[in-house]
């Protein structure tokens, strides 16, 4: 009965949607507002049943309900509570649901407390929010029903995929969903200010705390993933421009594009059309990436829930979505007027800067990705890769920190070089004693990894300049926000740097007893055991790292899973303050000769990358926060003051 | 400057990531990764026999004025022991089939073609993979139609089923 | 216990095997000059593993990557130049194998794309900027 009252409450749902969509269409002057009533309160039953829903798919996780087909074929009797619930997300339908349960539960905030924007947008904004939703509630309800009976039930279940069952993997999936379920509250938002011709300071404050909020979340979500992968396959990398990791990336750069115009927009009334484009293109790119995770269409290592069926569908939602923003973008931006104007060396211009770089990594990232699939078409078969996305992409992310250097000490409209002298200067001398000292001590380094070194300090710098001059107490949360996001690119940019400049390799093949070095430590193999999982056997290395006296244990593994039939490694990571010792225990060497593969790795400052990027979050959130408990009155004041 | 068009842009950027993706999902993905060497002579190399009783096999033994099968296998592959019947086919229409082993154990060989027959002339063993890379060969098992001349003529991926056994011998004769 | 693990992990290596030969010397060690390493891993990660899902050689398990791994190190130890040595793998596999596309032809307009985006992008914004206060 449950299931069957989780399956009815997403009808209900649905239905909500619907007429949250079709009393929209009655802010159409014909109609005259006839059923605009109904939408705030269409939007909080729509909220509640879904919550419901998602609760009920829960509880059924919980008890591991085996007559849901769902339960049966994703859990099992014995597994640990932590991974039954994360259960509920770790398959296609139940992370269908919990995306609508985001989705209907953030329209419902928006009906709530959204008291900025004039009465009309709001509700376009929640209609067209119905229309998102009603999508979605087809695809679940028409082809991926999590509620589904299975007669006769199981007795034990098949059991979660095991990659799935290691807790940093079973949160990934859903903050990638609240930073998508973001975007598509932007994209409401921005079809809503476009339908009632309201792009201004207002909406753009109304849309900013949502594009935060998902970039927050979209940040934590592709620094996870890329740790998971860097100590899950065992070869040290962290970032293989994989189509996966891609399509997580790019909405992740529309989304800090969006977040720096909208700024603008927000503050300075400028921007108004290209803010508007950019925020459905962010959602565009979420769709994409969801499509090209689940289509299968490309090839990856870290292909989940890969069904072309389903793909179809998501890509026809994708289509019809974007298709019909994009005609009423070109349809009415026409009306939206020209923004404030600005000169070159400004504020506005830094950002606009910024825009541009982003967006044009943005599209390349894109355009590599699909490329390899447009060649097959014309029957050509390439592959597009690390070494491209690289060139490609690093030349134009150091134009973007070179930008980034000045630009948030610009004034808004207008500001003059003289003013700016000697920071200039100083910047400069700082880059190129950088250059110079890193050159002198490592000649060989390549010459991405020197700039990327020599703009991280320089930048590590430059971030806290904007708060020169001023006093702390009485600075905006949103500017403490912004400099510690700054500092955290240039944290996590000096970690990638080092990380790709001066790592150093090991790799051998030792019998017990014996010892290799890395890097100044000396790690030795102890011995060779077998242990074994709940659903796995692996060889667990036994190994000892010394350093100046120093001794530490490691143990890394050589996993093999029964079902599905697949190998991981479990990397060993030591972790000193300026960088990892990272150790693989691979297969045996050579038939009989008792002697182990051995990768050996140092990583100087790697940790950096993903601490980097948890200070870019902690950045936006600070000025979330900032925003979110400061009345309304004043904020608009102080974004007027420049006038 | 009227530039009215440039807001179509998105949408016409949209229809074509559209059209891409839909192409995607309705042509099957080739998997398959096809040499690059068909049409070019076989590369040098020589291998040692791959088990007892059998005759080592070099790339100068084949071209030798009659066109022949290559058979890439392995005892452990499991599609390999599908293909033996067919294999035996070939064998009984006059074909002469050279095999090479790889990844393989002379027992383990022996074993094989113990249970599963053995239609090869000569059967050298490739232990490291370096003349599959050679080949441009991406698995086992493989089948490859080498003319008189030694000249690589076609690639066969996977295993060899009973309809593609007229085919194999169709491109065989039409080398001559 | 450790006897019952040791059994299941016989009984599993099967399911994963790709066969029992030795793996090439050169596959999981490194050249004694480290200059000629460096030109080696460079090169090995911007060849694609023929057996896997989008891997580079360098990242992968696969016993098909190890030996090109091999054949890698040997052509640099004999003294091929890295180009070369990606132009023979081409020769083998096709374009598919490298992950950098070459400057002709279809790969010269992806490397041009960032070039061209940055150009149409200042072109387009140019209009943003006025002289005017």
């Amino acid at each position: 009965m449950i299931a069957e009252a989780g399956l009815a409450a997403l009808w209900l749902a649905a239905s909500m949607a619907l007429i949250q969509f079709i009393a929209g269409l009655t802010l159409l002057r014909a109609c005259n507002g006839l059923l605009v009533p109904l939408i705030k309160p269409a939007a909080y039953v729509q909220g509640a049943l879904c919550t419901f829903a998602f609760f009920t798919l829960m509880w059924l996780f919980y008890v591991t309900d085996l007559s849901v087909l769902l339960v049966a074929n994703n859990s099992h009797i014995d597994k640990p509570l932590i991974f039954k619930l994360a259960g509920t997300w770790g398959n296609h339908e139940g992370s269908m649901l919990l995306w609508v349960t985001i989705l209907s539960v953030s329209g419902s905030a928006i009906a709530f407390l959204e008291k900025r924007i004039e009465a009309k947008t709001l509700s376009a904004t929640l209609a067209v929010q119905g229309f998102l939703a009603l999508g979605f509630f087809a695809f679940l309800l028409f082809s991926s029903n999590p509620f589904e009976r299975l007669v006769p039930a199981p007795i034990a279940g098949a059991g979660l995929n095991p990659l799935l069952q290691d807790v940093g993997l079973a949160f990934h999936p859903p903050t990638l969903y609240f930073g998508y379920v973001g975007l598509s509250i932007a994209f409401s938002f921005a079809v809503g200010a476009l339908l009632t011709n309201q792009v201004g300071p207002a909406f753009a404050r109304a849309m900013r705390p949502w594009v935060l909020g998902a970039w927050i979340f979209l940040t934590i979500g592709i620094a996870a993933g890329s740790y998971w992968a860097y100590y899950e396959l065992g070869w040290g990398g962290w970032w293989f421009w994989d189509p996966v990791e891609n399509a997580s990336l790019m909405p992740w750069l529309a989304a800090t594009a969006l977040l720096h115009s909208v700024s603008v927009l927000a503050s300075r009334n400028a921007l108004r059309a290209w803010t508007i484009m950019l925020a459905l293109v962010a959602f565009a790119m979420s769709m994409a990436g969801t499509f090209l995770v689940r289509s299968g269409i490309l090839t990856s290592v870290h292909a989940f829930a890969v069904d072309p069926e389903r793909g179809s569908f998501i890509l026809a939602l994708m289509l019809l979505y974007t298709g019909l923003a994009f005609v009423i973008f070109a349809l009415c931006i026409g009306t939206v007027k020209q923004g404030e104007p600005f000169q070159l060396l400004s504020r506005e211009g830094g950002i606009v800067a910024n825009n541009i770089f982003l967006s044009v990594i943005l599209a390349v990232v894109l355009i590599g990705t699909l490329y390899p699939l447009a060649a097959e078409a014309v029957g050509d078969k390439i592959s597009v890769g690390p070494p491209y996305f690289n060139k490609a992409t690093v030349p134009i992310a150091v134009l973007l920190m070179l930008a980034l250097l000045v630009g948030p000490l610009l004034r808004w409209r207008r500001d003059d070089l003289g003013r700016l002298k000697y920071w200039f200067i100083g910047a400069a001398a700082i880059l190129l004693m950088s250059c110079l000292a890193i050159w002198k001590c490592a000649p060989e380094i390549g010459i991405f990894p020197l700039l990327g070194i020599a703009l991280s300090i320089a930048l590590a710098v430059a971030a806290w300049m904007p708060l020169r001059g001023r006093k702390l107490l009485r600075t905006p949360a949103p500017v403490f926000g912004m400099v510690i996001a700054h500092f955290g690119l240039a944290v996590s940019v000096f970690g990638m740097a080092a990380e790709s400049g001066f790592s150093s390799e090991t790799l051998t093949a030792l019998a017990p007893g014996e010892s290799a070095k890395v890097a100044g430590w000396e790690v030795k193999l102890n011995d060779v055991n077998p242990i074994a999982g709940d659903n796995w056997v692996a060889v667990e290395g036994d190994m000892v790292a010394a350093k100046n006296g120093n001794e530490f244990v490691l143990h890394p593994q050589s996993r093999h899973f029964f079902t599905p039939p697949m190998q991981t490694s479990e990397a060993a990571l030591l972790t000193r303050w300026n960088g990892q010792l990272y150790a693989v225990i691979a297969q045996p060497d050579q038939e009989g000769d008792g002697r182990w593969q051995v990768r050996l790795w140092w990583k100087p400052f790697v940790t950096f990358i993903w601490f980097g990027a948890l200070l870019i979050a902690l950045g936006g959130a600070i000025a979330l926060l900032g925003r979110m408990f400061r009345p309304t009155k004043k904020l608009a004041r102080n974004a007027w003051q420049a006038e | 400057m009227n530039r009215s068009w440039l807001l179509w842009a998105p949408l016409a950027v949209t229809a074509c990531i559209g059209g891409l993706a839909t192409y995607g999902l309705v042509v099957p993905k080739d998997e398959q990764v096809r040499s690059a060497m068909i049409g070019q002579k076989l590369p040098e190399f020589a291998l040692p026999p791959a088990t007892q009783g059998v005759l080592p096999l070099s790339n100068t033994d084949m071209g030798d004025g009659k066109p022949r099968l290559l058979n890439i296998f392995a005892s452990w592959c499991i599609p390999c022991k599908a293909e033996a019947p067919q294999l035996e086919a070939l064998e009984a229409a006059g074909v002469e089939i050279d095999g090479i082993a790889i990844r393989d154990r002379p027992e383990d060989v022996a074993a094989f073609l113990d249970e599963f027959g053995n239609p090869y002339r000569r059967i050298g063993s490739d232990s490291e993979m370096a003349v599959q890379l050679k080949l441009g060969s991406s698995g086992v098992p493989e089948t490859y139609v080498i003319a008189a001349d030694g000249t690589i003529l076609f690639q066969h991926i996977g295993d060899i089923r009973t309809e593609h056994v007229p085919m194999l011998i169709e491109k065989l004769k039409a080398t001559r | 216990m450790k006897i019952f693990v040791a059994i299941l992990l016989m009984l599993a290596a099967p399911a994963f095997s790709q066969g029992i030969g030795p793996t090439p010397a050169l596959a999981n060690r490194q050249l004694p000059d480290p200059a000629k390493e460096a030109e080696a891993t460079r090169l090995m990660h911007s060849l694609r593993c023929i057996q896997c899902q989008g891997q580079s050689i360098a990242d992968s398990d696969a016993s098909m990557a190890a030996t090109m791994r091999a054949e890698v190190r040997q052509q640099i130890v004999a003294g091929q130049k890295p180009e070369a040595i990606r132009v023979w793998m081409i020769e083998r596999y096709g374009e598919w194998v490298s992950f950098e596309p070459d400057f002709k032809g279809a790969g010269l307009l992806l490397w041009l794309t960032p070039i061209l985006l940055l150009f149409v992008s200042f072109w387009l914004a140019r209009g943003l900027f006025r002289r005017r206060t």
